[in-house]
């Protein structure tokens, strides 16, 4: 009986590394995205320190164009 | 017994096989998606029905050896096949009519292994493997994809604390979409193929095929029907059970789980380690519950289903090993085994209807009870 604990050992980095990334990108674009839209007046977070829309949606260009090409090498995983 | 006729029933029941794995295992993929609203429980049926069917197409590298390693294969013959379909075809029936997820491979390894100690005795079998490719992924697969999702979730609810409600929550659907697309793709290609591998391996032992060639397309086309099928018809008791008994999956959770199932999934198999589908999802899902809460995840649910695992191979090898001893005795023991399966499906489809769960209910389940809350 022989295990490549090796390899079950980059299987568990690699996957840990690839899944945070993915969801942490995601919710780092949406915080993007969100500062186009405007904090309600009077509401719990009115006055508090946010993005500019500008910055905002540059930030959630990159991050999405970062979970785009993960999802495109996987889906080329799954192909190829 | 007439070679042709044992063919004949062996397609059948691979087929059959291929369309109980698909119904099993939809929740693998939609059941977050389905629980979360992300999708219409219909029209995540039809997307992952669709996706395993082209996800069968994707490839043809077929598995050289339907066992991987498990049995001797010299001593695979297509009543021991039968017999081990049979197994895996009454495990994954009566896990399903319990509402329990369980690996249909493991299924299929555990009904092969039983028929093939009634065929050729114990020294048949590759202990060695079935510790290495059975026992210990069954045990490493939901614990790496639990760690994955939950603190890939705990991330997601961190991040996004001050971010917009509605933007996060429609964000974190459309995500959902894509990473169950990415989970069902993933199982077409794995399971529809393991299907083909039966039949190919079977129509080459009874000479239909020349040694050593792929799967007909006809082979394909039925393998990835069944499977699509399989998959449409929804496995809704499975559902129910990852979407609803687990956890209130909110859209964070299911974005975190089907992503970190996609991730271990294709990083193992590109690395050459086949996880069970099943116990990834799972994992991943339990995960995600206990990401955002601890406390809001029903354990004794996952006390249930890991029972259910434990019993999957050693049950369906029982099955497969009578299958195969009544089978061997020729063409009545065949047709005996045949009407117990046809009996048997239909025993617990007529026991399923007693408390139906269909796309209109899925999600009709009291919300859990947090422990702390109970206390």
């Amino acid at each position: 009986m022989s295990i490549a604990w090796g390899s079950l050992l980059v299987v568990c980095v690699v996957s840990l590394a690839i899944g945070v990334a993915v969801v942490a990108l995601a919710a780092f674009a949406l915080v993007g995205i969100s500062a186009r839209v405007s904090v309600p007046a009077g509401g719990p977070d009115d006055g508090a320190k946010t993005l500019s829309p500008a910055a905002g949606t540059a930030i959630a260009g990159i991050c999405l164009l970062a979970v785009a090409l993960i999802v495109g090498y996987g889906l080329w995983i799954i192909i190829a | 017994m007439d070679l042709t006729l044992i063919v004949v029933v062996v397609v059948v029941t691979a087929l059959a096989f291929d369309f109980t794995n698909g119904f099993h295992d939809t929740a693998n993929a939609m059941a977050t998606s389905i629980a979360t609203g992300a999708l219409r429980p219909k029209v995540a049926v039809i997307i992952a029905g669709i996706l395993n069917l082209v996800g069968a197409f994707l490839s043809v590298e077929v598995a050289k050896t339907i066992s991987s390693g498990l049995v001797n294969d010299a001593l695979i013959s297509p009543v021991v096949i039968f017999a081990g379909l049979v197994g895996a075809i009454l495990w994954n029936l009566v896990t399903w009519l319990f509402g329990m997820p369980s690996s249909s491979s493991h299924a299929l390894f555990g009904g092969l292994i039983g028929a093939t100690i009634v065929a050729a005795g114990t020294s048949a079998v590759n202990f060695g493997a079935v510790m290495t490719k059975i026992v210990l992924p069954a045990v490493i697969s939901p614990l790496l994809a639990g760690v994955v999702a939950l603190v890939a979730t705990y991330l997601a609810y961190r991040i996004t604390t001050r971010a917009d409600d509605g933007t996060t929550k429609r964000g974190f659907k459309a995500g959902q979409i894509v990473s169950a697309s990415m989970v069902a793709l993933a199982h077409g290609t794995n399971d529809a193929q393991k299907t083909m591998g039966i039949i190919t391996l079977t129509l080459i032992t009874a000479g239909v095929l020349a040694p050593n060639s792929g799967p007909p397309f006809w082979v394909i086309l039925t393998s990835g029907l069944a499977i699509a099928l399989g998959t449409y018809a929804g496995g809704w008791r499975i559902i129910q059970t990852l979407g609803k008994r687990v956890s209130e999956i909110q859209t964070p959770q299911g974005f975190a789980a089907e992503t970190s199932a996609a991730t271990v999934i294709l990083t193992s198999s590109h690395l050459g380690f086949a996880l069970s589908t099943t116990q990834v999802a799972t994992g991943a899902i339990f995960g995600a519950g206990s990401g955002r809460r601890l406390a809001s995840v029903q354990w004794g649910v996952a006390g249930q289903m890991v029972i259910a695992w434990a019993l999957t191979l050693p049950s369906a090898a029982v099955v497969g090993a009578a299958a195969a001893w009544l089978a061997s005795t020729g063409t009545v023991g065949t047709v005996i085994v045949v009407i117990v399966l046809v009996a048997a499906a239909a025993g617990i489809y007529a026991a399923s209807r007693r408390r139906p769960v269909t796309a209109h209910n899925v999600n009709d389940v009291p919300a859990p009870v947090p422990a702390t809350a109970a206390a």
